[in-house]
């Protein structure tokens, strides 16, 4: 069992994409099986700064960061950190649900058979525990081999979540998870994010302040790249400090 | 005139041109078979395509087309061995492994190759490699390579492999099929490649994300998601590379060896169904049974090529951002 | 419950990334190596048919007719051939081509009528260019009665071509942004208007760079034109549509292959291939950086 401590640690980091500053000097924590959210106006750079929690702006050529972002104490933008174990660890699920052209439970399978799980056995426990912890079971337990793309958009979403819980991830990181979902499968969604935060630590960016309010423990405010004000969620949303945090919240601009 | 007639009219025109490809493509067929009818009247539609005698400058002529059908098959069947690992390790390479500026200068290469005159290709397997591989492989592999087998003295490998190379290595002449599908892969390459990128490249992103954000690697994430992921579009790629190859003339023609038989072994001649007609259509008199003969070759590629076209577009239904007869 | 083999506070290992990228790195290597084939067998076959004709090629052999026998003298009759070949398919083909093109693009409906025609030039596409030489054959040299002719090779040729250029065509006037047909539709012009005032010329560099890479691939098949055009030997340009007409592709193969002078006009074959190349090539290399330069400019 994990003791309360902070799974990520970052410190004066920074990120250009080209000249374009996007992060500035940012300094945070991220506390373990807690969920932590990510708010501000578009462009404001939380998308970026989540993106780096698993080092998938790598994949952007012209980025570039500098400052220390430490996972359990160790530097990942360390040249000798394996980024692939690290994504392992630290799992992404996108705004717009994206699973594989493949049946439900191949995509649900993809990440263990890449860990080298070849046993049927082994493989259809993952799976089913998977599915079932991200609450989708129920549902497709009699279609595991219909096609992923067959599911309704909530459904989808829950799918790349289980797809990610079977790589039995520390942290899930949620980019804008409900935009395009509706209100109904939003809701569960964010029930499932609350059951998930036992065992697994949530950072979550979204564009919806009363989302952030519903289910944060921390909320971290972002503006034009710089992080204005991290703390409690009840703090933050009541008796900001800040006040562009207070303008943004109350609505005066976003 | 008032603008709405005009308009009409336009309209009417424009139409009646589009249908000229429909037409041409039925008149083909029809004038194709109609003289082919010939033959296969004559002499049995079994007896023409399965006949192994292809003699037609005999008395009495044979005209069993099996010896040039299996020249085809044999000479694609060797070249596809080499051209979809080739063409779709190009596609691949192309459209996820290389850098921009190495994409920039690869893929006009890769352009300017589709385009290589094929004459010039014949021409080059016959002048170059031809002699290269009887003069110079044949000698190496069918007399040095099994010389040193024979010294080793271990047993099967200084006997029974040293025999199979001093015999079946002996490349009596460098006109055969082999070299032919050496010329053929280079044909078949760009055109595999290029329809095979594409492909690759309507691959959304976010499945190479999701796959990335799982701890794959660039490989992994090729080989299990984007290839799968494209595999509508590369079976057109390879489906359209194999009718290209079938198709091919003047690299056959220059290069296959000419002998009008079944070929047994890597390094026999062959006269695929392209190569007979192109050779034999100037000395078959006209609306002779030759004359006929060769029009029921020409059907029966027509057909195979036709077949071909018909599977690819039904795959490419499926998939849509496959082109017709080439791109901009 | 499946457990990870190493605890969950273990920092990252070092070894483990060495073996993935050995897998990893082999494969792309090999991607690589393949992607290399082709531009180096492009590469290769240049240099050596270059090596071969360069010493052949002179301003008289671009000039002059050939001499004894083929063994001597220039290729003027072949170049000029292969040119008048080229210029009248594309007489023949450009306008039905960019009407077919248009048809398409801009008044087709779906229905039985458009599959139809997109399954015709589909297939057409995929007709091995020996066939079109034996339609060419029994149609235009007999039954029409042009003989073996610059009219039939070209005719050919020109059906051979057409579902290219139909496809460039139609791709180029699809290019053209909805938005301008629709303000000039909105200024009250009509449809046919707009296609001839806006959409076509807004197309044409597209159109015309279409042309010069089927140009290019016209002037170097040989197939269609074996046994519809090509002479082995012409004394002049010929002086009408009706008569036979050398070729650069035909005289390669003809005298590399048949003729009994097949080893002394070997410096001529590849004399005769360089210049076919760099026509061929050239041209496509022309249409290549057309294409890229119009790319570039689109200001929309």
């Amino acid at each position: 069992m994990v003791k309360h401590k902070n799974v990520f640690e970052i410190n004066d980091f920074s990120i250009w994409y080209g000249d374009f500053m996007a992060v500035k000097n940012m300094k945070m924590n991220i506390e373990a099986n807690r969920i932590t959210a990510i708010i501000g106006p578009s462009g404001c750079g939380k998308s970026t700064i989540l993106r780096a929690l698993n080092r998938m702006n790598d994949l952007i050529t012209t980025s570039r960061i500098e400052g220390a972002m430490l996972f359990h104490s160790i530097d990942i933008y360390d040249k000798n950190t394996d980024v692939i174990e690290l994504r392992r660890r630290v799992g992404m699920v996108f705004q717009k649900p994206n699973p594989f052209p493949s049946s439900v439970y191949e995509n649900v399978a993809y990440g263990p058979k890449l860990r080298g799980i070849r046993k049927k056995e082994q493989l259809d426990e993952i799976v089913e525990q998977a599915l079932v912890k991200a609450d989708l079971w129920k549902e497709v337990k009699e279609k595991l081999n219909d096609s992923g793309l067959s599911l309704s958009g909530g459904q989808m979403q829950r799918l790349c979540i289980a797809r990610s819980l079977a790589q039995q991830p520390e942290v899930i990181l949620f980019d804008e998870p409900t935009s395009a979902l509706d209100p109904i499968s939003t809701a569960h969604i964010e029930n499932l994010l609350q059951e998930l935060q036992k065992t697994v630590t949530i950072v979550i960016v979204t564009h919806n302040m009363q989302q952030a309010a519903r289910i944060s423990h921390y909320t971290a405010f972002m503006y034009l790249g710089e992080l204005i004000e991290f703390g409690d969620t009840d703090t933050v949303f009541v008796n900001p400090y800040n006040k562009l945090t207070e303008e943004y919240i109350t609505g005066r601009f976003g | 005139m008032k603008w709405q007639t005009k308009e009409r009219l336009v309209e009417l025109t424009v139409s009646s041109v589009g249908l000229i490809s429909v037409v041409v493509l039925l008149f083909i067929a029809f004038f194709l078979f109609k003289e082919a009818f010939y033959i296969f009247f004559k002499a049995g539609v079994g007896k023409v395509i399965f006949g192994m005698s292809w003699y037609p400058t005999y008395d009495p002529p044979g005209f069993g087309m099996w010896p040039l059908i299996m020249g085809t098959v044999a000479v694609t069947v060797l070249t596809a061995i080499m051209a979809i690992p080739l063409g779709l390790g190009t596609a691949i390479y192309i459209a996820e492994v290389a850098n921009h500026r190495v994409k920039e200068f690869l893929k006009p290469m890769i352009e300017m190759l589709a385009s290589f005159p094929s004459v010039v290709l014949g021409f080059f397997g016959m002048v170059i490699i031809a002699p290269v591989l009887s003069n110079w492989l044949s000698p190496i592999i069918s007399e040095t390579l099994p010389d040193l087998l024979k010294d080793t003295n271990i047993p099967f490998i200084s006997t029974n492999l040293a025999e199979f190379c001093y015999n079946k290595l002996f490349i009596a002449s460098g006109l055969n099929i082999t070299t032919a599908a050496l010329m053929l892969t280079v044909r078949a390459i760009p055109v595999i490649a290029s329809i095979a990128e594409d492909a690759l490249t309507a691959v959304p992103r976010t499945y190479r994300e999701a796959s990335y954000s799982l701890g794959a690697d660039k490989w992994e994430t090729i080989w299990k998601v984007v290839v799968p992921a494209a595999v509508s579009g590369l079976s057109v790629a390879v489906i359209l590379g194999i009718g290209t190859i079938i198709g091919e003339t003047m690299i056959v023609l220059m290069v296959a060896g000419g002998a009008a038989v079944v070929p047994h072994w890597v390094f026999d001649a062959a006269r695929p169904m392209p190569a007979a007609i192109a050779a034999e259509m100037a000395e078959a008199p006209y609306q002779s049974l030759h004359y006929y003969a060769l029009f029921g070759v020409g059907a029966i590629l027509f057909l195979m090529t036709f077949v071909l076209s018909l599977i690819s577009d039904f795959i490419s239904k499926k998939y849509r951002a496959v082109r017709i007869g080439g791109k901009v | 419950m499946i457990k990870d083999s190493e605890g969950i506070n273990k920092p990252f290992a070092l070894v483990r990334k060495k073996k993935i990228n050995f897998k990893q790195g082999f494969f792309l290597s090999l991607m690589r190596i393949f992607g290399f084939t082709g531009a180096i067998s492009l590469f290769v076959i240049l240099v050596f048919i270059a090596y071969n004709g360069l010493e052949a090629l002179s301003l008289d052999f671009i000039t002059q007719p050939p001499a004894e026998a083929m063994t001597q003298g220039g290729i003027f009759p072949v170049i000029m051939g292969t040119v008048l070949l080229t210029i009248i398919c594309m007489i023949f083909v450009i306008p039905i081509g960019v009407t077919t093109a248009i048809f398409l693009a801009e008044y087709s409906k779906p229905g039985t009528l458009l599959t139809m025609v997109m399954m015709s030039i589909y297939t057409l596409a995929g007709v091995p260019s020996v066939v079109f030489g034996l339609f060419g054959l029994g149609v235009f040299v007999v039954v029409f009665n042009f003989g073996m002719s610059l009219l039939a090779g070209s005719l050919t040729l020109a059906i051979m071509v057409l579902p290219y250029i139909i496809s460039t065509s139609e791709e180029a006037l699809k290019a053209v942004p909805f938005s301008f047909r629709e303000a000039s539709l909105a200024c009250g012009a009509t449809k046919w208007q707009t296609i001839r005032k806006v959409v076509l010329p807004t197309a044409m560099p597209g159109i015309l760079t279409g042309a010069i890479l089927g140009t290019a691939k016209v002037s170097g098949e040989t197939a269609p034109i074996m046994f519809t055009a090509a002479a082995f030997f012409s004394p002049g340009i010929p002086r009408s549509l009706f008569e036979p007409v050398m070729a650069l592709p035909y005289h390669i193969y003809v005298l590399a292959t048949a003729g009994t002078h097949i080893e002394e006009t070997r410096p001529i074959q590849y004399g005769t291939a360089l210049i076919l190349i760099i026509l061929v090539l050239g041209m496509n290399l022309l249409g290549i950086i057309l294409r890229s330069r119009q790319r570039k400019k689109r200001s929309w």
